[in-house]
């Protein structure tokens, strides 16, 4: 099958680690061959996090400068700084809603407006997908289901083999019951933008 | 139950490379496990931690490397499986007991998991492990795989039987924090006790016994040749005569490269997996075979530098390269596109890298490094101590969360070197230099390493003030317990061991005990320490918020925000304290009444006490 490689972008407690696994179980449950890197120790507290997960017939487990076929960011200023990894090929799918870091707070930095931010990286990329990820987790009840949403708009972009079904199999089996609904519709909704 | 208790052979499982070392341990039927946790090898003992909790095995957070190191070594010797697991800066700390370890070797396998850490993603170096093999003479595996990884490690423990040596796995940050497939075997029980069996002149290393053992030593090394020259772990792939020699995380790249590049039919690879003692006869056959060898390796050039002299030697005069060919250095780890465009370069294939975007109009954005978190504790300790002893003072600090005090506005940080060299610099410094100097240890770390740098002081009289932040865990690496822990809440028995007691123990006079949140009294107490002529020790004593929460000891307070009746937007508490909870709206500070955990701090600092607890 055709390799596929994605990387996932976001910021500490947005919840893409468990995203990128997550997705690497449901290609485990399809016999669709995965590694997924991730970082953990010191890159966690509050900075950036980056994963990535790669499908089919490929051993690395990491992307090189403009070679993900998909770029999935969780918050739009991290979408940008991460389209060294695009190519004029790649799909970009980012969420919209800000999350200043903190040095913006103490005046060592400015964060650009989003708008302009989302023009920059659509006048560079094919396809931009994108969505307020956070609105719907908020609408669902479940403000920790941003990653859920991402997940879902990944599946409905359709840039990957893994089905919807067995991507919703993993979820109910790794998720909370408390949270398991919410987190359910907080995917479908996401999958619902992206198609 | 545990997931990797799960005994059901054939089963898939998308396993963490760390969690297949677990796995491939617990399927040699592994008796004793010890570490001291570190980026990247920490999920390792963190899996076994838990296991221990529902099985036989026993397992340890030890005090350091070297404590770990010498507790396996004494249950290996007694005839018991155990593993030992350690980051590569971790193998210094063990680096004594380890060299000789080698010379009276095992009984019961004996693995020593080695993680590096290439690019230094958490790590104060990125030096190369692989010469620890050479110095301690002692084999080395590099697994490339999650499923490698647990099969290496259970077949590290036959191996390391056979030869009565410890073998020494080799992993990176690409392969320990990397998912893949694993195929399950199955378990074996573990082997509760065994009996140790006197041997003076095997294990009383006096230099009359040692000047034998070095003799046996050279003599496993050659058995152990044999197997590296085997077609147990070491492998060539193709029947090309273009050669290229690769291990660990690199060889995917290679394997990779080679399919991109469509030169499978022109190209030998040879998969270096048991990487000392080298393959010779395996290599030479290999290099006769090639018109020209690449070499692949992270870091530094050992492979590339051995097969140079064994070329030399057997008068084999193709070109053998590897640093400086292309990108490859001996900084940072490599990645799939760097070694597939060296490789087209290296033996003339035309290849085209994916066309980047053009980004040359990038706007400046603003830096995201991480941050200690909201309500941390340190932060309120480290705004005590600059209040008082004001910014000029000299701030050796150590290795764990504090250490992020290096980022503004706290720029507490002036000096780090390794685990434990808080304490032991500040005794240089206070003596080299007319400058004040205060030092910042973790609880933690205070126990790996921090004790024998106090003992210095006290005993030759320096004067320092030394600041132990006991936020009762290890942080940094994931929660583990340590020698100061209260593990009651946790439901685990370990005896506890007060730090104020080890401190006064140990002959410190002057003790001050702070809770870092009560900020006024704190700082009577730093300047009651600052004033003391001589060596003075604070202990800040305040739970993590983040472990207190995971370990049901939290205590749940109001959130706060700001009474912008009263703010005179003077901002002390963004520009001095710089809590993530809080933000700009326009140019009002915000807090975020999510992230706040009602520490209180801010509003401690608030000249206009315009911060206030969120109404129920």
């Amino acid at each position: 099958m055709e390799t596929k490689r994605l990387v996932f972008i976001g910021v500490g407690g947005q919840g893409n680690l468990l995203a990128s696994r997550l997705l690497g179980e449901a290609a485990l449950l399809m016999n669709i061959p995965t590694v997924v890197s991730e970082i953990h120790g010191m890159a966690q507290r509050g900075g950036i996090v980056e994963s990535a997960v790669l499908l089919g017939d490929v051993s690395s487990p990491i992307v090189s400068s403009a070679e993900a076929d998909v770029l999935i960011g969780f918050e739009p200023l991290e979408t940008l700084r991460a389209l060294g990894k695009c190519n004029e090929d790649t799909v970009v799918i980012t969420n919209t809603h800000p999350l200043p870091p903190f040095t913006v707070a103490v005046g060592q930095g400015t964060y650009p407006p989003v708008e302009e931010t989302l023009q920059f990286i659509r006048k560079r990329a094919k396809r931009v997908i994108e969505l307020d990820g956070n609105a719907i987790a908020e609408e669902v009840g479940n403000p920790l289901s941003l990653n859920m949403v991402m997940l879902g708009a990944l599946i409905g972009s359709g840039t990957t083999p893994i089905g919807a079904e067995e991507m919703k199999k993993v979820l109910s089996t790794s998720t909370k019951k408390a949270f398991l609904e919410s987190n359910l519709k907080a995917f479908d909704l996401g999958m619902a933008k992206a198609m | 139950m545990h997931k990797l208790l799960t005994d059901s052979p054939g089963e898939k499982m998308l396993l963490l490379g760390n969690e297949a070392i677990a796995r491939g341990a617990l399927e040699a039927g592994v008796s004793f496990a010890t570490c001291y946790p570190g980026t990247p090898s920490s999920e390792i003992p963190m899996n076994f931690f838990s296991i221990s909790l529902e099985s036989d095995l026993y397992f340890e957070y030890s005090t350091n490397e070297k404590v770990a190191m010498e507790v396996a070594a004494a249950a290996a010797v007694s005839g018991l499986r155990t593993i030992v697991t350690m980051k590569h800066v971790g193998l210094n700390v063990a680096a004594d007991p380890l060299m000789t370890l080698a010379y009276v070797g095992v009984k019961g396998g004996m693995v020593i998991i080695n993680a590096d850490d290439p690019s230094l993603f958490s790590s104060q170096n990125e030096q190369d492990n692989r010469y620890f093999a050479r110095l301690s003479g002692l084999p080395m595996l590099e697994p490339t795989t999650s499923q490698e990884m647990k099969d290496m490690t259970l077949a590290a423990f036959e191996m390391s039987e056979a030869l009565e040596l410890p073998v020494i796995i080799r992993t990176t940050t690409r392969l320990a924090h990397v998912r893949g497939a694993v195929e399950l075997g199955s378990l074996k029980p573990v082997t509760k006790k065994a009996t140790f069996e006197k041997n003076p002149f095997r294990f009383v290393t006096v230099p009359a016994v040692s000047r034998n053992l070095h003799k046996v030593l050279l003599g496993k090394l050659d058995k152990a040749a044999e197997i590296s020259n085997s077609d147990a772990y070491n492998e060539v792939i193709g029947t090309g005569k273009w050669g290229i020699v690769g291990n660990g995380a690199c060889f995917n790249y290679v394997k990779d490269a080679v399919k991109d590049l469509g030169i499978e039919n022109k190209v030998s690879m040879l998969k270096l997996a048991m990487s000392w003692p080298q393959p010779n006869t395996l290599h030479l056959d290999f290099m006769k075979k090639m018109e020209k060898v690449l070499v692949v390796e992270e870091l530094e050039p050992i492979n590339e530098t051995e097969l140079k002299a064994l070329a030399q030697e057997n008068g084999i005069t193709i070109p053998i390269k590897g640093k400086g060919v292309g990108a490859f250095s001996r900084l940072y780890e490599y990645d799939p596109g760097m070694v597939r465009q060296t490789i087209a370069d290296f033996f003339g294939i035309e290849y085209k890298a994916p066309e980047k975007l053009d980004l040359s109009k990038t706007p400046e954005l603003p830096a995201r490094p991480p941050n200690l978190c909201a309500g941390c504790p340190h932060r309120a300790t480290y705004y005590a101590v600059k209040q008082v002893f004001g910014p000029d003072a000299i701030f050796p600090t150590d290795i764990g969360c504090y250490t992020l005090g290096l980022l503004p506005p706290i720029s507490m940080a002036d000096f780090v070197i390794c685990m434990g060299s808080s304490a032991s610099s500040s005794c240089g410094f206070a003596q080299a230099t007319n400058q004040k100097v205060v030092s910042f240890i973790g609880d933690s770390t205070f126990f790996h390493s921090g004790i024998t740098g106090l003992v210095d002081a006290v005993h030759n009289n320096h004067k320092f003030t030394l600041v132990i932040l006991d936020n009762g865990t290890t942080a940094m690496t994931g929660h583990q317990i340590h020698p100061g822990v209260n593990t009651e809440p946790m439901g685990i028995e370990r005896t506890r061991i007060s730090i104020e007691n080890v401190v006064r123990g140990v002959g410190v006079q002057d003790v001050h005990i702070i809770k870092p949140f009560k900020l006024k009294k704190a700082m009577e107490s730093i300047k009651k320490a600052m004033d003391y002529d001589g060596l003075s020790v604070i202990i800040s004593e305040e739970l993590c918020p983040l472990f207190a929460k995971a370990t049901k000891q939290f205590k749940k307070a109001k959130p706060f925000r700001i009474n912008h009746d009263k703010c005179k937007n003077h901002r002390d508490c963004l520009n001095l304290l710089a809590c993530p909870a809080m933000y700009l709206e326009g140019d009002q500070v915000e807090i975020d009444k999510n992230a706040c955990i009602g520490c209180t701090v801010c509003a401690q600092v608030c000249s206009e006490n315009a911060i206030v607890p969120v109404k129920a």
